[in-house]
């Protein structure tokens, strides 16, 4: 199949280096400390975030660092076709993994011992890279609960297709077979936090394919940064500052 | 710079579901006009700003393409709905249009009117799709001419007459392609114009009384189709026409797991050859009566038809063959299901060689005729075309396109493409039979020959200090080949070693040295996948520069070179295997015939010959040991002609002699290709490219059991082994007897194919005919494109260079071993036809009386195969125009047919006397007929 045109426009009309639409929101969650909608065009990601707060289970609380805890779900409407089993399949368990991981790495835990921060991501309208949306809105739900973090963790996928290395796939192209390389950086100290690929590449072109998506994982930072800025603004105005 | 816009779309999948995609809307898509000040004019393709730019609809497409590729049409804006459109219609009308599209001497521009911002349109409630692809491709003509504006005219081609309306109503200039190209004032383009099916024309059709009466049953509805197909009322499946017979096909349906018989024309509705149909199965009391009313139908309407087929090499008589179709039909398969076509899924329309039927000049020659075009190829019915220049075409050779065929009509109307040139020319019917098999036999590109590196070319110092190239300049290689072979991809050595053992080595010409991967020559030689040869040409899939000088491993010189290197045992086992990259010097091309009289002449001990017996001694050992492991010597009637260097006819006809010398360098070919197979798929087992040859069926060997039972043999068929030793056992009182049975057992096999590893499970990769676990392609770079992908495999699993990118897109390496098969396969069919052209040529002049034997017998007459020409045809018992068909019998049990009288009988693989002789029933159109005597 035919997934960039020789004209060089992808199916959905984009060229091959550019994102799809970004749109992100803070609190939408009033309850939760901190919350963000993040939407990489059509996919549509919720994040909660709970804490710092004390540990539920006295048993898994660390005496140095804080506990992070996440959870990732799909919700049943999210892809429209089919039911997915609500919780606990291998798919939710791996990424709910890949998210807290990525999220450990840059928070300050060492700051607040005996404590836990619960991370819940939803998502509501899966278009693929729901991975990459899940951790930017994270970090947006974590930033706005003002946890302590050492960066602004971004994360966004890249593809090779028709021999074209293309940046943030969308469904159709995601489920096209090809490999997908998802990463996700601290764009200000510029460290890799993570990197999944689950298929073959050969080594000049995975370095090109992951360079596209160390680009876009700048360009989704420099927009959250925006948003936070916007954010922090509006604060002040309604606090008459 | 982006604007999202997403819509709804409802797609059917057995289910209804709706998706939603994003779509973005974009303003950096350009005009293509490089006069045009606002756009980035990088790639603009239209020059001139006083020309008039053509905007087509999606209709004009699909049914002009052969117009468009005319390069009198020009500046053309394409939209982007239209490309879409058309694809979803017909993807090789599709592919043609992307040729032209990047064809950078034509101005065909592609316009992704669908992300434009300002030429997008959303469609409206209770709008149909195809509105809203016409009201966008209104609306991108309307921006284009406000666009453009000044001296240029920007023209909407349509042949919907609403769009054209309402684009007039627009503002829009519009006009139908009819009046576009007669504005355009060059009559021979009007012949190419596919004509139109409005009313009016119908109207002119009505005159003629024939026109109407409907002949054909109307089509049913696409819904009812799929629904049926379902339900199980109707089978689909692909209609293949017989070859000897174009009034009988078959649809092979999965859904019944047998072939449906479809009898004559009425039944097929307007099916051709390779079109995907919907049968319907006739109640089975019908199965043989249905089938005689249909033919005895159709007589008196077709009867010149099946005189006038040129080349029939099964002219079967009409009117004779009919009582008996049906008893030969009962006999066979009794519960062979027939059925009747009830509606097409997918057309498989293309062009067609071809010739008008004779036919008067009418009066007022400027004027429109109307001729019927007669196919070459049997298995497609007369096409009727209108044309201009009827008396140019009459003995011409020209190519044709099927546009519609209404149920009105017995005939399908077509439009005229090209013309090849006089018919009965050699050079015009080779050319016929390379159009038919679609081989590209054009001359390479100058991009392509720019590729090519300077000559006179020589092994540079560079190559020499090279590290991953070994010198092996002081090794006594030689080549061993066909006379006056000048492509010589393969050359041996065999040296004794101290310890008694062979050092045996395979140099294939280094083709991947020369052709690297994303040239514009590397593109060329995977299109043409193969080197074509005829009788007296050779179509390259190289440059003539790389097959017979820089790459052909000629003697003394200086050549690169793959080798495959063995240390083998004197009992031939491999002791060890390498590959590398060399230079080596070819002390001597020898023919096979060369070879051969060295190795028999015993006083020779020159160190060649030495080599030679040496390796004809291993060669033997490793066939012995193949034979046992189960492998098949097949046998197959190859002809060699001798041709007149200068006229290029045939001088001499005869079998190609296999020697011991072919079969000895084809045993060390055979040994590299596993070894190389081997090698590869260890270190790429998801992307090398292998050859199969799939275990053939119960039901492909059953003519072969059929025939063999018949006289009385017994055939094991269970596994190749066993297959082999019961052809090995099938020993007849005549010494043709064997050759005979392997010839047949030769032809129930399939064809090996090439396949990427990836597709399949290991079990899958069996060579059938080799009786090897594990096949590729490796020797022949030169002339297959397949061995240049296994040379860079290979390469890139010794380290010696990385693997192009192209191996890491699985779909796409599937799609070139596709290719492959079907070029190999085109390939080898072509130069069957160029044998069966040089045949007639050759026996015009020369009639001849030789020996044939019955391989197959039939209602009226037999089929003969002659040895010694390697021809196959009918031979009639009974003569065309004689009723006398109940004078035969046919014993289908012991494959005989006998008169009723019981005077004389013929049975299967009998020999008989025959008479050859080239026959002309029609003026410019002869044929071979063969008669017993």
């Amino acid at each position: 199949m035919e997934y960039v045109s020789p004209e060089g426009l992808r199916l959905d009309g984009r060229r091959p280096l550019e994102m799809r639409q970004l749109r992100a929101e803070l609190g939408a969650v009033s309850r939760a400390d901190g919350s963000a909608v993040f939407e990489m065009g059509n996919t549509k990601v919720i994040a909660a975030v709970y804490g710092p707060r004390e540990v539920q289970q006295r048993s898994q609380q660390l005496n140095d660092k804080a506990l992070i805890r996440c959870e990732y779900t799909m919700a049943n409407f999210s892809t429209g076709d089919r039911m997915r089993k609500p919780k606990g399949d291998r798919r939710s368990t791996e990424i709910s993994l890949v998210i807290r991981q990525t999220m450990e790495a840059c928070i300050l835990t060492h700051l607040m011992p005996r404590s836990q921060i619960d991370i819940f991501v939803q998502v509501l309208q899966a278009d693929g890279g729901t991975r990459s949306a899940c951790i930017n809105a994270a970090t947006l739900a974590l930033a706005d609960a003002g946890i302590p973090m050492r960066d602004l963790v971004t994360s966004c996928s890249a593809g090779y297709l028709n021999s074209t290395a293309l940046l943030d796939l969308n469904y159709v192209e995601d489920s096209a077979g090809g490999p997908d390389v998802t990463v996700g950086i601290l764009p200000k100290l510029d460290k890799v936090t993570l990197l999944q690929m689950d298929a073959k590449l050969p080594m000049d072109i995975f370095e090109n394919v992951m360079q596209l998506a160390t680009e876009g994982c700048k360009a989704v930072a420099n927009y959250i940064r925006e948003v936070l800025i916007e954010n922090t603004k509006q604060l002040e105005n309604r606090r008459g500052v | 710079m982006l604007q999202n816009k997403s819509f709804v779309r409802k797609t059917k999948q057995g289910k209804v579901i709706k998706v939603v995609r994003e779509h973005y809307l974009r303003d950096d898509i350009y005009c293509g006009a490089s006069f045009c000040q606002n756009c980035d004019t990088k790639s603009a393709r239209f020059s001139s700003p006083d020309s008039t730019i053509l905007v087509v609809d999606t209709n004009v497409v699909l049914n002009q393409i052969d117009l468009l590729e005319n390069p009198a049409i020009d500046d053309v804006v394409v939209l982007s709905v239209v490309l879409e459109e058309v694809k979803n219609k017909n993807l090789a009308v599709y592919n043609r249009l992307r040729a032209l599209c990047s064809n950078t001497l034509r101005r065909f521009f592609v316009f992704s009117n669908e992300h434009h911002k300002d030429t997008y349109v959303k469609g409206m409630v209770g709008e149909s799709p195809n509105d809203r692809n016409d009201r966008a491709i209104r609306v991108a003509a309307q921006w284009y001419k406000n666009h453009l504006g000044g001296p240029t005219r920007v023209l909407m081609i349509t042949n919907d007459r609403e769009n054209k309306r309402k684009a007039t109503e627009e503002g829009i200039s519009a006009d139908t392609i009819e009046s576009y190209v007669k504005s355009l004032n060059q009559p021979a383009l009007l012949d190419l114009l596919v004509q139109p099916h409005f009313s009016e024309d119908m109207e002119i059709e009505d005159l003629r009384p024939s026109k109407k009466k409907v002949i054909y049953t109307e089509h049913k509805p696409m819904s009812e189709i799929t629904s049926g197909i379902r339900c199980g009322i109707y089978h689909q499946g692909k209609l293949r026409v017989n070859r000897y017979n174009p009034f009988e096909a078959y649809v092979g349906s999965e859904s019944i797991g047998d072939e449906i018989i479809i009898f004559g024309r009425g039944n097929m509705n307007r099916a051709f050859d390779g079109d995907v149909v919907a049968v319907e199965l006739l109640p089975q009391d019908q199965w043989h009566t249905e089938k005689s009313l249909s033919i005895a139908e159709e007589d008196d309407e077709e009867d010149d038809s099946i005189h006038l087929a040129p080349n029939s090499a099964d002219d079967a008589p009409r009117i004779t063959n009919l009582p008996q179709g049906s008893s030969i039909n009962s006999n066979i398969a009794p519960s062979r299901p027939s059925g009747r076509v009830v509606g097409i899924i997918k057309r498989n329309w293309h062009a067609y060689c071809g010739s008008l039927e004779p036919m008067a000049m009418p009066a007022g020659n400027a004027g429109i005729a109307h001729a019927l075009f007669v196919s070459k190829d049997r298995r497609f019915p007369k096409i009727r075309i209108q044309t201009r220049q009827l008396g140019n075409l009459l003995d011409k050779r020209i190519i044709v396109s099927v546009d519609t065929w209404d149920c009105q009509s017995k005939y399908p109307s077509g439009h005229y493409v090209r013309t090849i040139g006089d018919i009965g020319d050699r050079e015009t019917e080779t050319e016929v039979v390379l159009i038919e098999n679609d081989i590209d036999a054009r001359p390479f590109s100058a991009q392509v020959l720019s590729c090519l590196p300077p000559l006179p070319w020589s092994v540079s110092p560079e190559d020499l200090s090279n590290p991953i190239r070994q010198d092996l300049r002081h090794l006594r290689i030689f080549s061993v080949d066909p006379p006056g072979c000048k492509d010589i991809d393969d050359a041996l050595n065999c040296t004794l070693l101290p310890n008694g053992n062979f050092e045996v080595g395979v140099h294939i010409a280094d083709v991947t040295n020369f052709v690297h991967p994303g040239t514009p020559l590397d593109s060329e030689a995977t299109q043409r996948g193969t080197s074509t040869y005829l009788v007296e040409r050779r179509i390259d899939m190289l440059p003539k520069p790389l097959t017979e000088d820089i790459c052909s491993l000629r003697a003394d010189v200086e050549r690169l070179a793959f080798s495959v290197i063995w240390e083998m045992t004197p009992e031939a086992h491999v002791i060890s295997t390498r590959y590398t990259k060399s230079v080596i010097k070819s002390c001597a091309a020898l023919s096979y015939v060369e070879a051969q009289a060295r190795m028999d002449d015993s006083r020779l001990m020159d160190p060649v010959t030495i080599d030679l017996r040496n390796m004809n001694t291993l060669a033997k050992i490793m066939r012995q040991r193949r034979i046992e492991r189960g492998a098949i010597t097949l046998a197959s009637a190859e002809v060699k002609f001798q041709v007149d260097t200068e006229t290029h006819d045939p001088l001499d006809i005869g079998m190609y002699q296999i020697r011991e010398a072919n079969q000895m360098v084809e045993e060390f070919m055979l040994a590299a290709n596993v070894s190389v197979a081997e090698q590869i798929l260890k270190s790429f087992p998801q992307c090398s490219l292998l050859r199969r040859h799939p275990s053939p069926t119960k039901e492909m060997l059953e003519p072969l059991l059929r025939t063999a039972a018949s006289v009385g043999l017994d055939l094991d068929v269970s596994s190749s082994k066993s297959l082999a030793d019961s052809l090995d056992q099938a020993v007849g009182d005549d010494p043709y007897f064997n050759k005979l049975i392997r010839i047949l057992a030769t032809r129930c096999m399939t064809q090996a194919v090439y396949f990427c590893s990836g597709d399949l499970s290991p079990p899958e990769f069996h060579h059938y005919g080799l009786a090897a676990p594990l096949y590729t392609h490796f020797t022949s770079p030169i002339r297959r494109y397949a061995d240049v992908i296994v040379h860079r495999l290979l390469a890139a699993s010794l380290g010696i260079y990385k693997l192009p990118t192209i191996f890491q897109d699985r779909p796409q390496l599937t799609s070139i071993a596709d290719n492959l098969n079907y070029r190999h396969r085109n390939a080898q069919m072509a130069s069957r036809s160029s044998i069966e052209l040089h045949t007639i040529i050759f026996f015009r002049k020369r009639p001849t009386d030789t020996e044939a034997r019955i391989v197959k017998i039939r209602a009226n007459g037999f089929i003969v195969f002659v040895p010694k020409y390697g021809i196959e045809g009918p031979v009639y018992l009974t003569m065309r125009g004689e009723k006398g068909g109940g004078e035969w019998v046919v014993d289908e049990q012991q494959q005989k047919i006998k008169k009723t009288d019981g005077s004389i009988a013929y049975g299967v693989l009998q020999s008989v006397k025959i008479h050859m002789e080239v026959v002309e029933p029609q003026p410019n159109r002869p044929k071979l007929q063969l008669s017993l005597i």
